[in-house]
């Protein structure tokens, strides 16, 4: 099969129409030549001899009769030693890089190489010559910062093949021969560092997929007491702007307990990026002692950049991430906004003139983020290890309004959903996730027991607040008075946390575990309060101490004198089980 | 080489169509009608159909009409010439001076690249407490001014553009009223910063494409300024009319609408000009402040919303005031921690204190009995919001901090304003 040519006889704002001479392939990835420059595009539709495509740039300046070629591969990245500590855009050209060639601006049909030829890495073989191998099998190994990056048969090997040669131990960049291998027909071929895999195409060399049982510890209280999030689970965190995604989403990226970190910022501020940009080599990762950029990759296609690369950022970082997941590491992929990458969406079907679906958004919106989704999960490889794709994604629903498609389409297909909400950030209570509304189907890292007990006493505290609006703190009876506190006391100390603290910021699951031992003895106690006001400074101080409490260093003085003053404030005032609590314990177990 | 063609094919709305070759998407022609000469440019390539649209519309123009390619996109003119001029949305003067034809740019380029862009440092510094204690202005910053209809947002943003301590305005009217137009240049005249202004000024009457062309033309400026170490600051106004030109056009061309209405594309149209506020490491800057008319005072209406995703927060302007609690400035974190050690504990502890005096007026209405400690509240709003809030106060920041404790020791103790100890021993006005 030759590469096809054409030529453009159609341009409308993004898209352009080519009559093509040859063979063209659905998703394959052309050129157009426009004035010396090649813009990269893609093939979204076929009909007759003439293919639209969806350019990844700038369309003006492109004519009527400018010559188009095609590739004859699929929109694919590099995959091999080196990814790590990158920053790309969209279609994985290395932004830094491509900053030292073009300037301030980010010049259209410039593509660099993403991963560095100069770049030698120290390859141990672990095949031999004579060992049978198929795709994704282990060549060797090259240390890549404090991994061990697998150096495995490309993906798109299909058939078993017989090791001819391998290179011995040493020094070699990525295209750099490193084995020879011949296919059940004799044909050899050579085998290098490095090789391309299209982003649409899920990777899935292991054995089999597992049930993801293993909670992803975020270090947000929240979060992992009573919304958590498992190892090759997905969740979404929708929100109105101004509640606090993105800070979330970093907060997540620094303490998710992960080996490593993807962030596609898609559609989003370009400031924010920055920031993360700015900050990540400075901040040391407790883990390993070193810079928490070489375990973080950036894909970054803010909003002023082209829609059709914007589309597929998300494919290019899951892309990435699955490849690391086979060599048996777990990958956090955060993705930030999902609702920018369903707009792309829906700008390219309405250039397609498709019949629109909802708010415009085209009708395969929802098998399109579930097919996403789907990609994430916890595998066994063939070596018997185990590796994980999980992937959170922010959602802006138009208006904060959640009846919107991409938030009902997304609430289908995740495991956990961290609703922000507008209320809760308006009267600073950070993280802003609702914990009345949210929902996650994972096990978390505390007994379960336990946290219904306290989901319980918030839930009643706010029925008790909603009450109280209407009959007044007067026409509350004191035991609900005290149930309202309860619930205000959670909220206050513990599902709240200071996210600019440099202790609270990031609870360690023996710490939740400890304080929240504490909790639960102040709202299933009885405690002597006789009156509202009373009761209200009661908890105010309690409050406060907590907070401080919160602020200091685990397990050090202040720590520990601290919990003995509020050990004691409890004691003091505590009566027995409360009657409540226990009355709904008995019904249970009648 | 240019092309002249005689016979225009179609004429819908806004957009015309000749049969054409070699012609290039966004290219540029002049459509030279029995009105005069209007500018076009290519909006869609089919074979050798050439759908343009025309910056003065399609009115009145006939088939037997000239159309002449010119060869190149839009273009404007880009020297210190510009510098108190007055232009229109497609670059033509408004003011009787001279066209302007040397050393044309390209409009609408490439956006910068995110490695590039630099954490941002530096305030900008209005003269107005409302921004430059609550919620301080950041070069770099793109910022709307959220605002119903009615409120006098043109009039406060003529204030800044006369006060802010950078080195050049550069301010795009859409849809605007002839009267705001004249008020703005009258203001700016009588102060003395019409010198240091461009103007590019879209008129309610005019055509609506010449709409569209405001911000693009306006940033494109403002970034050559910025690439020669200025800092210029981009006031836009108002951008709910750019949307509804943007809606406007859409459907006239038969897109498929999205919500309300407007297009698919809102979210990325508007974002594309936003992020071109930028800080040039080692030149000038770019920061937009631009006006955002909320229809019905509906901050969830598309065109505020999507405001609200793309911008770094807000100002909420509401019953001639910056309203405290629904505006905010993400960025004033980066520059409000150096101004003066008081500054960020006295913006919370006075705005903590006018939440409680809110409050205060919520029970007072209701008809509860007022303690001393509410009484002292209303005294306190009042005074705050007649010294601080009031859109005519105008003072330097250290002059708006100084008042502000002022305002404190007349209406409380130390210990009830919940100031730390060694800021109220320094700063406490001794009477």
């Amino acid at each position: 099969m030759a590469v096809s040519k054409g030529k453009v006889i159609g341009v409308n704002g993004n898209m352009v129409t080519v009559q093509v001479e040859d063979v063209v392939s659905m998703n394959e990835v052309a050129y157009i030549e426009v004035g010396g420059k090649r813009l990269k595009a893609e093939v979204i539709r076929i009909k007759g001899n003439k293919a639209e495509l969806q350019v990844f740039e700038i369309t003006s300046g492109i004519g009527i009769g400018d010559i188009v070629t095609f590739t004859e591969g699929m929109l694919s990245v590099e995959l091999g030693p080196g990814l790590l500590g990158q920053i790309f855009d969209g279609l994985q050209n290395p932004l830094p890089k491509l900053a030292e060639e073009c300037g301030f601006f980010l010049e259209r049909g410039v593509y660099l190489g993403a991963l560095s030829t100069e770049i030698k890495w120290d390859f141990t073989p672990v095949a031999k010559v004579g060992d049978q191998v198929e795709k994704g099998d282990t060549l060797g190994t090259v240390p890549e910062g404090i991994f061990t990056h697998r150096i495995m048969v490309p993906f798109n090997y299909k058939d078993k093949y017989t090791i001819k040669k391998i290179t011995s131990a040493g020094s070699y960049g990525i295209k750099e021969v490193i084995a020879e291998v011949e296919d059940s027909k004799g044909k050899v071929t050579e085998i290098t560092m490095s090789f391309h895999w299209p982003v649409k195409r899920p990777i899935a060399n292991y054995v089999e997929r597992l049930r993801p049982v293993k909670p992803m510890v975020t270090k947000i209280r929240l979060v992992d007491t009573f919304f958590p999030v498992a190892l090759g689970g997905t969740y979404c965190i929708p929100g109105p702007f101004g509640a606090g995604k993105t800070v979330l989403q970093q907060v997540t990226s620094r303490n998710a307990d992960v080996d490593i970190v993807i962030i596609a910022a898609c559609g989003e501020r370009a400031g924010e990026v920055v920031e993360t940009l700015k900050e990540f080599p400075e901040l040391i990762d407790p883990k390993t002692g070193k810079s928490l950029m070489e375990r973080t990759i950036i894909i970054c296609n803010t909003s002023s950049m082209p829609v059709a690369a914007r589309e597929a950022s998300v494919y290019t970082a899951v892309t990435l991430a699955e490849y690391y997941r086979e060599m048996g590491l777990n990958i956090l992929l955060l993705a930030d906004s999902t609702s920018r990458w369903a707009q792309a969406m829906r700008e390219m079907s309405g250039r397609l003139e498709e019949i629109p679906g909802e708010e415009a958004f085209p009708a395969y919106l929802e098998s399109t983020i579930a097919g996403f989704y789907e990609r994430a999960g916890r595998v066994r490889l063939k070596d018997g290890s185990e590796g994980s794709v999980t992937i959170g994604g922010t959602v802006s629903p138009a208006g904060g309004n959640f009846e919107e498609p991409v938030t009902q389409a997304t609430l289908k297909v995740v495991g956990a959903f961290h609703g922000l909400s507008r209320e809760r950030s308006d009267a600073r209570k950070y993280p802003a996730i609702h914990p009345l509304d949210s929902w996650s189907k994972y096990t978390g890292v505390l007994d379960v027991e336990r946290t219904e007990t306290a989901r319980a006493i918030i839930f009643r505290g706010n029925e008790v607040e909603q009450m109280m609006k209407v009959v007044g703190e007067e026409g509350t009876s004191i035991n609900d008075y005290v149930t309202y506190l309860k619930g205000d006391f959670i909220d206050a100390v513990y599902l709240q946390q200071n996210s600019f603290d440099p202790v609270d910021n990031a609870v360690t699951t023996e710490r939740q575990d400890h304080i929240f031992g504490i909790i639960i003895d102040v709202i299933t106690s009885q405690l002597d309060l006789d009156t509202k006001e009373n009761a209200r400074s009661w908890f105010n101080q309690l409050r406060q101490k907590f907070l401080d409490y919160n602020g200091s260093e685990w397990e050090n003085d202040i720590f520990k004198s601290l919990e003995k003053e509020i050990r004691a404030m409890i004691e003091e005032k505590k009566l027995g089980v409360d009657e409540n609590f226990q009355a709904s314990k008995s019904a249970e177990e009648a | 080489m240019r092309k002249v063609y005689n016979k225009i094919e179609s004429i819908a709305g806004n957009v015309i169509t000749v049969k054409a070759d070699g012609i290039k998407y966004g290219e540029l022609a002049e459509v030279t009608t029995s009105f005069g000469t209007s500018l076009a440019d290519v909006i869609r390539l089919d074979g050798d159909t050439v759908s343009l649209q025309v910056y003065s519309g399609g009115r009145g123009v006939s088939t037997g009409d000239e159309v002449r390619f010119l060869g190149h996109p839009m273009q404007v003119s880009f020297s210190d010439n510009l510098m108190g001029r007055i232009f229109t949305g497609s670059g033509a003067p408004r003011d009787n001076g001279p066209e302007l034809m040397e050393n044309l740019i390209e409009i609408g380029g490439p956006s910068v690249n995110p490695a590039k862009r630099i954490i941002p440092r530096n305030m900008i510094r209005t003269g107005i407490p409302m921004i430059d204690v609550f919620n301080s202005l950041v070069e770099s910053q793109k910022l709307p001014i959220f605002s119903v209809s009615g409120e006098p947002y043109n009039e406060l943003l003529a204030r800044i553009a006369m006060q802010a301590e950078v080195d050049m305005i550069i301010l795009g009217g859409m849809g605007l009223k002839y009267d705001d137009y004249l008020f703005f240049k009258d203001t700016l005249e009588a102060g003395g910063a019409l010198s240091r202004t461009t103007f590019f000024v879209h008129t309610a009457a005019d055509p609506i494409v010449e709409c569209l062309l405001v911000p693009d033309i306006s940033l494109a400026v403002a970034e050559k300024f910025a690439l020669k170490g200025k800092k210029v600051l981009v006031l836009l106004t108002d951008m709910t009319n750019f949307a509804d030109a943007m809606k406007e056009i859409a459907i006239t061309q038969e897109q498929v609408p999205s919500n309300r209405g407007y297009p698919g594309d809102l979210y990325s149209q508007l974002a594309s000009r936003y992020e071109k506020a930028v800080d040039f490491e080692g030149a000038g800057s770019i920061t937009i402040l631009g006006v955002t008319t909320m229809p019905g005072d509906d901050v969830t209406h598309p065109v505020p919303d999507n405001t609200g995703y793309i911008t770094e927060g807000q100002y909420y302007l509401k019953n001639g005031r910056i309203e405290p609690f629904g505006s905010l400035s993400r960025l004033k974190q980066q520059v409000n921690g150096v101004t003066r050690e008081d500054h960020r504990a006295l913006m919370d502890g006075m705005i903590k204190l006018y939440a409680a005096y809110l409050e205060a007026m919520e029970k007072k209405s209701m008809g509860f009995r007022m303690s001393d400690w509410d009484t002292k509240l209303l005294k306190y709003g009042i005074v705050f919001e007649a010294e601080m809030m009031d859109l005519s106060v105008n003072i330097p920041l250290e002059g708006a901090l100084d008042k502000g404790w002022e305002i404190m020791s007349d209406c409380f103790s130390p210990e009830e304003t919940g100031l730390k100890t060694d800021l109220v021993k320094k700063f406490w006005p001794s009477k």
